[in-house]
């Protein structure tokens, strides 16, 4: 199993592990409410080394990354970042990435248990005047999330953080140490990602330097289990639960990355097809009142009668409710629609709720 | 880890402390720290039940539970205060956050529940 660089820093901190992905990750520390609540009010820290990070290059690596995501990169200018996904020819979807724009180099930023699979499907369609390289091994990755994210990292880094706009990068220093700092995040609240050469004792002072940093805020580290139910609380999509091959961007709510009229990419003709037949599901937001909460695989009823199954469903540590996310038939997708979430046997009651569940 | 010589311990990680026939009923300190945050202590009501009947559940931020009778009995107390405060599981296994209280039915089914060394063994505890 691989650790990350950060690994004694976990131990150290008195982490909970898990082995994700192949990884030992850390799941929680003080514990997965205390650490979502952090993140809401002032600031926490997340190792997600385990994502895997990919570099383009060469004179067709712009024309590559355009044909095999379904954002549109020649929006995309130095400098930034953008959400996108890459589609099987069947439109159903084979991971969701950032794409960064470095200037004389493209970064795929994918899911950790989809490095493989998606470095050989890269591979498999790579044009010949570009290059791919798998730099996840050699890239440490920490997302520093909060309202006081910003005030922290101003602190250890002379990056010009205050003229940093959502969705873009710069380098930087921080502890001594090169990194690439991007306004992104998986939290829904003001935060950053900051790349690093993978290297434990640079990486470990750097991570204690954040740590350090953020003591007047209150700092804490935050684990995977927190990591997804502030996810869940935004309504973004994790793969392998909400998305996968089976399902499109268009009825997962991704329509937004996905420029059908950009010009040809993989899996274009089969989502053209899709929008033009019509969606037949559609991935929404539900809301259970009762002290009972919808968790990944539970049933969907509607007037008793099955109609899809519950993707993710957690908990929601600020709305104190249960929350989930589901396909359901388009006609049951409308905001306000009564469904039954099936819970140890009994359907409870749950509504269909605008996305994200936590409305800022 | 906390496990208190003094408790009998099953398998699926209740403690039973016995005071004449009356036994307390809650979740060990290994079986917390694994659920996590405890958002929701689930016992419909009082109840006969057999050994191993599930007399509740635990929902945790991450997870749920069966909560299962250790022994045969009936249920006679139900601790409300978990309604208002279910994080006593975490904070407080084997004190505030223990569950029920029932009446034993059988003492004799007390000897084939664990003792704090079998139980240790079992979490692989040293």
């Amino acid at each position: 199993m691989k650790k990350t660089a950060f690994y004694d820093n976990h131990i150290a901190m008195g982490a909970k592990m898990v082995e994700f992905a192949g990884f030992q990750m850390p799941l929680q520390y003080s514990g997965i409410i205390q650490e979502h609540k952090r993140v809401r009010s002032t600031v926490g820290v997340f190792d997600v080394s385990h994502m895997g990070e990919f570099e383009v290059r060469g004179a067709g690596a712009a024309d590559f990354v355009q044909r095999m995501t379904t954002n549109d990169v020649s929006k995309l200018s130095e400098g930034r970042v953008q959400y996108s996904t890459m589609c099987y020819d069947h439109g159903g979807i084979v991971d969701d990435l950032l794409v960064y724009h470095l200037g004389d180099a493209f970064m795929l930023v994918v899911n950790a248990a989809n490095i493989g699979k998606d470095f050989a499907w890269l591979k498999e369609h790579l044009a010949p005047d570009a290059e791919l390289v798998d730099r996840s091994d050699e890239t440490s990755l920490l997302a520093v999330q909060g309202p006081r994210s910003r005030d922290t990292l101003k602190k250890v880094t002379d990056a010009p953080l205050d003229d940093l706009a959502y969705y873009h990068w710069v380098r930087g220093k921080i502890a001594g140490l090169e990194v690439l700092i991007s306004r992104t995040g998986y939290t829904g609240e003001l935060g950053y990602e900051v790349y690093m050469f993978a290297d434990p004792l640079s990486n470990g002072k750097l991570f204690d330097a954040i740590m350090e940093a953020g003591k007047e805020f209150d700092i804490e580290p935050v684990g995977l289990g927190a990591r997804d139910t502030l996810r869940l609380e935004m309504g973004y999509c994790l793969y392998g639960n909400d998305i996968d091959e089976t399902t499109n961007p268009l009825e997962a709510g991704l329509g937004w990355i996905t420029k059908l009229n950009k010009g040809e990419f993989t899996g274009r003709a089969a989502l053209l097809k899709a929008k033009e037949e019509g969606l037949r599901r559609r991935l929404v937001g539900m809301m259970v009142d009762a002290k009972a909460f919808p968790r990944h695989g539970y049933e969907i009823t509607a007037e008793g009668k099955p109609v899809g199954k519950v993707t993710s469903g957690t908990f929601s540590p600020i709305l104190e409710k249960g929350i989930a996310m589901g396909y359901v038939p388009i006609e049951l997708a409308a905001e306000g629609t009564a469904l039954g979430i099936v819970i140890r046997g009994n359907a409870v009651d749950a509504k269909v709720v605008k996305l994200p569940f936590l409305q800022k | 880890m906390n496990i208190p010589e003094n408790l009998k311990y099953t398998e699926s990680h209740e403690w039973v402390r016995v005071e004449g026939n009356i036994a307390t009923i809650g979740i060990t300190d290994f079986a917390q720290g694994e659920l996590g945050d405890v958002v929701f202590v689930d016992i419909p009501e009082k109840k006969d039940l057999a050994k191993d009947d599930v007399f509740g559940t635990i929902e945790a931020v991450k997870t749920v539970s069966d909560l299962l009778a250790p022994v045969s009995g009936t249920i006679t107390e139900i601790n409300e205060a978990l309604a208002e405060g279910p994080e006593a599981v975490n904070t407080d296994p084997y004190g505030n956050g223990w569950m029920i209280k029932m009446e034993i039915n059988d003492p004799s089914e007390l000897d084939t529940l664990l003792d704090a060394e079998a139980y240790k063994n079992l979490i692989g505890a040293s």
